[in-house]
């Protein structure tokens, strides 16, 4: 395989099913196609509705791909496919497929991990990554705060969220709000006008012994109830609840802690590359804090641009393209999903 | 002609090439669960045994079910993206009509005989339909259905069946001594050249899902008392 490999990355974990292609650290073509307009009434990602619209999406997406690069099939040197965490039906038909373009191009399959991949889509636009990187992802499906040493073979977990993941409560005090799913861009355009010091939401797991037992770890529900009380009580007494204000003062509650626990991560494990990937990462609040924290503390904060931080099949790519490049051993056709796969486990 | 015939409908992921005159090669492997683990294997594993690379292939078929849904699409974006891939025609055929075929195919139908097919729907109930045994080619005559076994028609009831709805229902459903369990790619393969023999377009076809994903609307609109200040 030469040094610069063609690889189609498929991603499927969550309700995007997404295509991309990669020659080595060069995006090519980033093809998606959202069901989230079908998940809307159910106010949350219905897993069947997510995976039928897989399974429609999937050939006229490559398709489309296939189109916009100017590519054919032929030039494609590998495959690379989500093989989890993510919604264990909806993982299945990404796996299925990229299984049948392996099969029928007799190219090599990468299965790999939804949460490498996230890290390994910054390449793409800020090359290579430095070994250590410290990576916080932040989605509605994943709070993790990773050290990375080397995202093709040592991803080690620090913390993760104990209940709720970041994008989850945004959704959910969006809902509170009155605002439609999904809530991260509502919360952030309401938050503008609102005052981040209006309301003191709680910090979960930063103090005491919360904190030493989960240093890294995150806690978003209880910030959630927090928010409903303050709502419901505001309601009973018949005033209008100030949206602008909940919204930037629960948004400031959550960019609050991420922020910290990452900068404090890097800190103790000596890193001084913070990356912030994820779909909560084109959050505006967050990626201000983010960096006026990196600066006070010496750290380069990396994050890519909101397109390649939501779900998308160029970071699925980008990872198998990181696999080719330091020349990991593929995976077997009988690649297995995982939809509770541990991050450790960087590829299958 | 090269004809590759895929089905995971029932707890067969199986897969058969079929050269438009006879089945080169046919495999499965019986896992309810495992659908997306042995499909690609297997499928190169009957390339490999017909001497024939996926390159070769120039048409596809697929049994579009009904049958759980997970298992199904594994075997549903299979075809769709091999056809897409190597520029095969791709073809969709039920599920239940392979059955039905297989078990004609076998001796096991008198011609002119009508016969019940019925296959695990979980949630305690039968994917079924019930078909006329022409003497080579199975006549879709009512369905196919999701429902319980005990609650089908009366006059279905009294019919020979197909499939692992009597083995799983045998109070309610009268199995046909020796009859096939699961779908078999070699009848699904035989049954779709039979018919493109034929002149048919049995058309690329949409996965016979006949239920509604379990999903509850959001009751209406979230509180309207709030108000931007
Ligand atoms: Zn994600």
């Amino acid at each position: 395989m030469t040094t610069d490999p063609v690889v189609l990355g498929i991603e499927t974990s969550c309700d995007e099913t997404g295509v991309g292609i990669v020659r080595g650290r060069t995006l090519l073509v980033d093809a998606v196609a959202s069901s989230v307009e079908e998940h809307a009434r159910f106010g949350g990602v219905v897993p069947e509705v997510a995976s039928r619209a897989h399974l429609d999406a999937m050939v006229p997406t490559v398709e489309r791909a296939l189109r916009d690069s100017g590519l054919a099939l032929a030039d494609v040197d590998a495959v690379a496919v989500t093989s989890g965490p993510g919604l264990a039906g909806a993982l299945l038909v990404g796996v299925a497929a990229a299984k049948a373009l392996a099969l029928a191009l007799d190219v090599p399959i990468y299965g790999v991990n939804h949460l490498a991949a996230h890290v390994a889509v910054d390449v793409l636009e800020h090359g290579p990554l430095p070994e250590p990187t410290m990576a916080l992802l932040v989605s509605g499906g994943h709070s993790s705060l990773l050290l990375v040493p080397d995202v093709t073979s040592d991803v080690r977990p620090l913390g993760a969220t104990v209940d709720d993941a970041a994008g989850e409560a945004f959704d959910k005090v969006a809902r509170l709000l009155g605002l439609p799913f999904p809530g991260g861009p509502h919360i952030d355009r309401e938050a503008r006008s609102g005052s981040s010091v209006a309301i003191a939401f709680p910090r979960g797991l930063t103090t005491g012994r919360d904190l030493e037992r989960h240093r890294f770890d995150f806690s978003f529900s209880g910030l959630k109830t927090a928010v409903a009380r303050w709502v419901q009580a505001k309601e009973r007494s018949g005033e209008p609840v100030p949206v602008a204000d909940v919204a930037a003062s629960f948004q400031e509650a959550v960019v609050d802690v991420l922020t910290r626990k990452a900068v404090a991560a890097c800190r103790e494990h000596g890193v001084d590359h913070l990356l912030v990937g994820g779909g909560v990462a084109a959050n505006s609040r967050l990626r201000a804090l983010a960096q006026q924290r990196c600066e006070a503390a010496g750290i380069e904060l990396r994050v890519p641009r909101p397109g390649l931080c939501t779900d998308n099949g160029a970071m699925v790519a980008a990872m198998g393209a990181e696999l080719v490049l330091k020349g990991r051993a593929p995976s077997a056709l009988d690649l297995p999903s995982d939809s509770s796969m541990p991050v450790q486990l960087v590829h299958s | 002609m090269l004809l590759l015939a895929i089905d995971t409908s029932t707890s067969a992921i199986t897969v058969a090439v079929h050269d438009g005159s006879q089945i080169l090669a046919e495999a499965a492997t019986i896992d309810a669960r495992g659908h997306a683990e042995h499909l690609a294997p297997r499928v190169a594993e009957v390339l490999a045994t017909a001497g024939r690379a996926a390159a070769e292939l120039t048409d596809v078929v697929v049994g579009l079910g009904p049958g759980p849904f997970t298992g199904l699409r594994v075997g549903i974006v299979t075809a769709r993206t091999l056809a897409f891939a190597v520029g095969a025609r791709l073809h969709g055929l039920g599920s239940l009509d392979a059955l039905a075929h297989g078990a004609g195919r076998a001796g096991l139908v008198e011609p002119g005989a009508s016969l019940l097919v019925a296959t695990d729907a979980r949630r305690r109930e039968v994917y079924w339909a019930r078909y006329e045994w022409t003497g080579a080619e199975p006549r879709l005559l009512d369905g196919p259905h999701v429902g319980r076994a005990a609650e089908l028609p009366e006059p279905v009831l009294a019919l020979g069946a197909v499939g692992r709805g009597p083995m799983l229902y045998p109070d309610a459903l009268d199995g046909i001594p020796g009859a096939p369990l699961d779908v078999a790619a070699g009848a699904l393969a035989d049954l779709a050249v039979r018919r493109l023999a034929a002149g048919a377009d049995l058309g690329a076809g949409e996965p016979l899902y006949l239920r509604r994903p379990d999903a509850a609307p959001l009751p209406p609109a979230a509180p309207a008392t709030a108000a931007a200040v």
